[in-house]
């Protein structure tokens, strides 16, 4: 579905990845893992087209996606950024909507297009609809990000850290939302931190470190050493320990 | 759920800037038949009615239109795009360039050969500091956009008052600044014609650009990723800023600086519009149309010995609304 083939990308005299090559299935989710300043967002800005590679190309199906129209690459792939900016007071059901600007609808067909509506629901904001965005909390924010960005109904979601201001029960739920979407057929591909969500819920992990991909492998394999190489701690597996898990 | 529609507002705007319009023609110091007069100036006659009515208030009133539905338009296209409320058409810099030009003529006395010349400079002026701008701002994001404007309204103000700072006489500097002023009184249909393309070609980019103004609240980086060039020759911005240099550059050539509409009615206009930056276009534009119109006709009826500015008028009337707006923004925590 997605691949990068050698890819580099500099910018300001700095070399933010090297030669990065990876592929991202449909129906997986896959988890980008390293420590700050790895290179996970760049790599998943270049996967969304929004960075063009100095060096090598990023696929689509095929298709390179520095010559893929604008319009065609944004039905074709959903982007959730990191940084949320603040939002104008419009009610949060018609942010949601503006998933839908790349089918150029009305905006009244986008408000009640089912797709907002399915959004709405997967990240549990449907009470929320009618209020000012501009009242949200932070992790309401950061769910309303991800509605907007599912609202696309494409078949590749790129999301940077969706789960990291969200409450335990909310984080196990919006995992669960990338697992079914994957289970739809549907790539996923996510920046994670949290090891214990990355290892449980995805399929397959791309490790980085420096702006290189260290490993690629099911989310089962990752071992003890590879984290320690990587992050530089120790992990301990503890029985007994409060894991917010269902 | 359903939108807010801005169909009712609009209509009420058009209502508002229709009345306005037809006062503008009726009302005048010299009472004249304006039936008459229309028919007379449309057969070519040359009465005293026609002359008054097509010289006078016809140029008067479709220039105070596109003077005021510029600023509009453009005052909410520019803080749609910067995401910031206190954007406003003249931190470009590009009514800067337009009032130098202007100035430039009015040193060089080029301006008693033809009144004409007059605009001239300023469109000239408003066309060399928009190919700065432009060049200037290149691939940069809205933060270099605001720098550049930053950077340029600086520079032609200080070439300005250079210009004031060598000029011989009292007089002329007398007259530079009251035409920095702003007004709409003695302009022509050549300023019509002058101020024309650049509005309508400005207008045109910037009524293009709502969906990604909408799209552009969730940030670059979401706007880019649902299909929304922004750098670049064809991206958004460059729609922006060629758009809104342009046609503020325009205006400004003919009318003189005119503050406060481009800030004050986006602002007032917001939140009948639910605050989603496309479906305040077209009525930010009616509401400066009908603010202009509105401070030109208050200009008019208060003439007496010492004519009034529209640029004061406007500044007069805006000043105290963004008071408020303050006022309820602390209260509220909302623009």
């Amino acid at each position: 579905m997605l691949e990068t083939r050698d890819v580099t990308f500099t910018t300001g005299g700095a070399t933010l990845l090297h030669h990065a090559s990876a592929g991202f299935e449909s129906g997986t989710v896959t988890g980008l893992l390293g420590p700050n300043g790895a290179g996970k967002s760049t790599l998943l800005k270049l996967l969304a087209g929004l960075l063009p590679p100095t060096e090598g190309a990023v696929f689509c199906d095929g298709d390179d996606l520095t010559h893929l129209n604008q319009s065609r690459r944004a039905r074709r792939i959903a982007y959730m950024p990191q940084d949320i900016p603040p939002f104008p007071p419009m009610p949060v059901r018609e942010i949601a909507s503006l998933g839908r600007l790349p089918y150029a609808e009305a905006p009244d067909v986008a408000l009640n297009h089912p797709a907002v509506s399915m959004a709405m629901g997967l990240v549990g904001l449907d009470d929320l609809a009618t209020r000012p965005a501009s009242r949200l909390s932070g992790g309401e924010r950061a769910r309303l990000m991800l509605a907007r960005a599912l609202a696309v109904e494409a078949p590749v979601l790129l999301a940077d850290e969706p789960v990291a201001a969200l409450d335990p029960a909310h984080a196990l739920s919006v995992m669960r939302v990338f697992r079914a979407l994957a289970a739809e057929g549907r790539c996923v591909v996510l920046v994670i931190h949290d090891l214990m969500l990355a290892t449980r819920f995805c399929d397959r992990l791309v490790v980085m470190k420096e702006g290189a991909i260290r490993y690629a492998l099911p989310a089962e394999a990752l071992s003890d050493a590879m984290v320690r190489e990587v992050y530089g701690v120790d992990v301990r597996r503890v029985e007994g320990a409060v894991v917010p898990w269902g | 759920m359903t939108v807010p529609r801005p169909a009712g507002l609009i209509l009420l705007l058009f209502a508002l800037v229709a009345s306005l319009s037809i006062a503008a023609l009726l009302w005048g110091e010299a009472p004249i038949d304006v039936f008459a007069a229309f028919r007379d100036w449309v057969a070519g006659r040359p009465t005293v009615g026609a002359v008054i009515l097509g010289q006078l208030r016809l140029p008067r009133l479709l220039l105070a239109l596109m003077v005021g539905g510029t600023l509009g338009l453009c005052g909410a296209v520019l803080q749609g795009y910067l995401r910031n409320p206190l954007a406003d058409p003249g931190l470009l810099g590009v009514s800067g360039g337009a009032a130098l030009g202007a100035v430039c003529v009015f040193y060089t006395g080029l301006f008693q050969i033809a009144a004409a010349l007059l605009p001239l400079g300023g469109l000239l002026g408003a066309a060399a500091a928009t190919t700065l701008l432009v060049a200037l701002v290149g691939r940069g994001g809205p933060l270099v956009l605001l720098l550049a404007g930053a950077a340029l309204s600086s520079f032609t103000a200080a070439l300005t008052a250079l210009v004031l700072n060598l000029v011989p006489s009292p007089y002329a500097t007398f007259e530079i600044m009251r035409w920095l002023m702003g007004s709409l009184t003695d302009r022509t249909m050549t300023d019509v014609m002058l101020a024309l393309p650049g509005v309508v070609i400005g207008c045109f980019l910037m009524l293009g650009t709502g969906r990604a103004l909408d799209a552009l609240t969730m940030g670059e980086d979401v706007a880019e990723s649902l299909g929304f060039r922004l750098h670049g020759l064809r991206g958004v911005q460059m729609r922006v800023v060629a758009g809104a240099a342009l046609a503020v550059g325009s205006c400004v050539a003919v009318s003189g600086a005119i503050g406060f509409v481009g800030l004050v009615v986006p602002h007032l206009l917001r939140p009948l519009t639910g605050h989603r930056p496309a479906r305040l276009l077209i009525p930010s534009a009616l509401g400066g149309a009908a603010l202009v119109l509105a401070s030109d006709l208050a200009v008019r009826m208060l003439a007496g010995r010492a004519e009034l500015k529209l640029g004061v008028v406007t500044a007069l009337i805006g000043a105290p609304v963004f008071f408020h707006r303050v006022i309820l923004f602390r209260k509220q925590g909302a623009l």
